[in-house]
């Protein structure tokens, strides 16, 4: 690893094969961020194409909770007797697109309501600013608790639209706060001046500045996501419908399992899933800020 | 009486930009701040205007409204002849293409997250000066080689914290003559630079007025970059958000008038310390520059001068008047007696109001 960052990185990105390597080797010089960087892309990968390879799996009442480690079911069986590993490995799918894609909408309205707020200023700024107010007054969980009493939320694209539309107010005042400060910044005023205008000297000129800001709040997004879908299954209060994480702690929950010496792969494995992808989440943000600033890129 | 009407040639040509009667008030928990109070400027096309004045004298908000970066609380800045605030939006872009600014600090005014290219040619493009990725590249190295970045190419693919901060003023001034400028305004651009590299921006600068005609307000501290850049212009001396003297930049440094530009001189250091020592022929009367919250009544510089005059320099703001041919000066006692030590010191034209 050490030999690599000795090599001549490609200064720029010009074409799109350097602005890959650079982005790579940039990886790679930060070990925690590289390490985040394989967990993630690691469960990315297996949750979503290995499930296609593997059997169904039904209920069998002659294998009920079996322990971790016996020959045919590695991580042993549930009270219906239905294998962990596979449904450890089918069930990441639901709570991971959740996850990201709940990030990625309340993080694309954070950006652009708090970056207008504050580029605009006056009566823009205020509306964005009461509105996030109100929803921060909005506690989540409940709403959702509510909502999921009323409506059957069992599509993910809902749900990460639920979940994505809530949580965008603590994001939008970070954003805001810091365009505040990088819109004085004399980079902008000569862009203004030039008369670029405003949708590019915001989105061009001023948000790339941040780009390892948003990004890392991204990935806080992502984990927060994640705790709240997760959160929902645990409590019952989504539908218990097909198979993910929090449903197997849901119903490994309900089941005692945690009484219960042979089953407790069965509860922990989901927990520790959900850990994993979270450490890694948070482990690659170490790699972010070099690879988007220019000044940690090329050295 | 305007600084601009003073010299008969002036009012010949019709002046490019006419900062009339000019002032900018911050108010504050303090009470409000006259950070430039009621002043007059002209530049034509093509000449260089010097901004002379010490820290917080107003010439960074001069020239601010200037460019139209903020809004004179009263007055007028005319551009062509028109308010530049009553312009519309076509006219405004028109005045914005026409005069651009270059900040003081190189490594803040250039978006570190930009490359060089994307830096140089996002105005073209957005202005559509261009049709092609391919001209935009050749119209940066045609601009990189005019502010003397050569090889040109080599640049092209850098970003702002990969160049030493003479080569970012350099990229700067090549962002700023994108769009053709008819004015520029350079905002102590070269203070923030090494001695070394000042004097060959100023150079590089120097031949971008003669070579493309390009018109520059020209804002510094120091009077030696003022005497260097502006010879063949005019220098306006600023004190406490007024202009104290205005005048032809040779007669501003060989022969000042005001006893603010005069002390100004003086206080230019000599290699020679026994001429220093004995070169203090006047000395002010107190080093502490007055707040601009709580300005001294009548003159400003009252406090300081050491010609002060009592009952004279603290009861009105003197106007500026001319006292020698193209010369003009904002003082009672000056225009009263002209300029003491100067044997021909040219009689005024009237006395100070």
């Amino acid at each position: 690893m050490g030999d690599t960052t000795m090599l001549p990185v490609p200064a720029v990105g010009t074409t799109g094969v350097s602005r890959f390597a650079g982005i790579l080797s940039s990886l790679r010089r930060s070990p925690a961020g590289f390490i985040g960087f394989v967990i993630v892309t690691l469960m990315v990968l297996i949750t979503a194409i290995v499930p296609f390879f593997l059997p169904e799996v039904a209920p069998n009442v002659k294998e009920i909770l079996l322990p971790a480690g016996t020959p045919g079911h590695l991580l042993g069986t549930d009270n219906e007797g239905k294998d962990v590993l596979i449904q450890l490995i089918g069930g990441g799918r639901t709570v991971i697109f959740v996850g990201f894609f709940a990030a990625a909408i309340s993080t694309a309205i954070a950006i652009v309501l708090g970056s207008l707020a504050a580029y605009l200023g006056g009566w823009v700024d205020s509306v964005v600013v009461t509105l996030a107010d109100v929803f921060l007054t909005v506690p989540q969980i409940v709403l959702l608790a509510v909502l999921g009493a009323f409506f059957k939320l069992d599509s993910p694209f809902l749900l990460a639209l639920l979940v994505g539309g809530l949580s965008w107010p603590v994001l939008t005042r970070a954003v805001r706060a810091q365009v505040f400060s990088l819109k004085e910044r004399e980079f902008v005023e000569a862009a203004r001046l030039l008369d670029l205008g405003t949708v590019r000297v915001v989105f061009v000129e001023i948000l790339p500045n941040m780009a390892s800001f948003i990004l890392m709040n991204f990935m806080i997004g992502v984990t927060n996501a994640i705790y709240q879908l997760v959160g929902l299954y645990l409590l019952g209060l989504a539908p218990l419908t097909g198979s993910n994480w929090g449903i197997m702690l849901n119903r490994a929950w309900i089941a005692g399992a945690i009484f219960n010496d042979a089953s407790l792969a069965w509860i922990l494995s989901p927990i520790c899933a959900i850990v994993l992808l979270l450490l890694g989440l948070v482990m690659m943000t170490r790699s972010l800020e070099e690879i988007l600033n220019p000044r940690l890129r090329d050295r | 009486m305007s600084a601009q009407e003073l010299s008969p040639q002036d009012t010949v040509r019709t002046p490019l930009m006419t900062l009339d009667g000019v002032s900018q008030v911050f108010s504050t928990k303090a009470g409000p701040i006259r950070a430039v109070d009621n002043i007059d400027l002209s530049i034509n096309p093509g000449e260089v205007l010097c901004l002379v004045g010490e820290s917080g004298s107003g010439k960074t908000t001069a020239a601010r409204m200037a460019a139209g970066l903020a809004r004179p609380t009263s007055g007028q800045v005319a551009f062509d002849g028109t308010d530049i605030w009553s312009l519309k939006r076509n006219d405004f872009t028109a005045f914005r293409r026409s005069v651009q600014y270059v900040h003081q600090d190189p490594y803040a005014s250039l978006n570190p997250t930009r490359t060089i290219l994307q830096t140089i040619t996002a105005p073209l493009f957005k202005h559509g000066l261009v049709k092609s990725k391919k001209a935009a590249a050749e119209r940066a190295v045609e601009l990189l080689t005019k502010v003397d970045l050569t090889p040109a190419e080599n640049y092209l693919s850098k970003y702002p914290h990969q160049l030493s901060g003479g080569q970012r003023q350099r990229v700067a001034v090549a962002r700023a003559l994108t769009l053709d400028p008819k004015l520029i305004i350079a905002d102590e651009s070269t203070s923030m630079l090494d001695v070394s590299i000042r004097i060959s921006v100023l150079a590089m600068l120097g031949r971008l007025r003669d070579d493309l005609g390009v018109g520059f307000l020209f804002i510094t501290h120091d009077l030696a970059i003022a005497k260097y850049f502006g010879w063949r212009g005019k220098t306006a001396v600023m004190y406490l958000g007024r202009i104290v003297e205005f005048g032809p930049t040779p007669k501003i440094i060989n022969a000042p008038t005001h006893p603010y530009t005069r002390a100004l001189i003086d206080a230019i250091p000599e290699p020679d310390p026994d001429l220093t020592k004995t070169k203090g022929r006047e000395s002010l009367r107190s080093l502490e520059i007055p707040s601009l919250a709580h300005l001294p009544s009548g003159c400003s510089f009252h406090p300081r001068c050491p010609q002060f005059e009592d009952g004279l320099c603290d009861g009105a703001i003197p106007e500026l008047v001319t006292i020698r041919s193209g010369q003009s000066a904002a003082c009672h006692v000056v225009a009263r007696d002209g300029v003491p030590g100067v044997g021909d010191g040219g009689r005024p034209d009237e006395p100070g109001a």
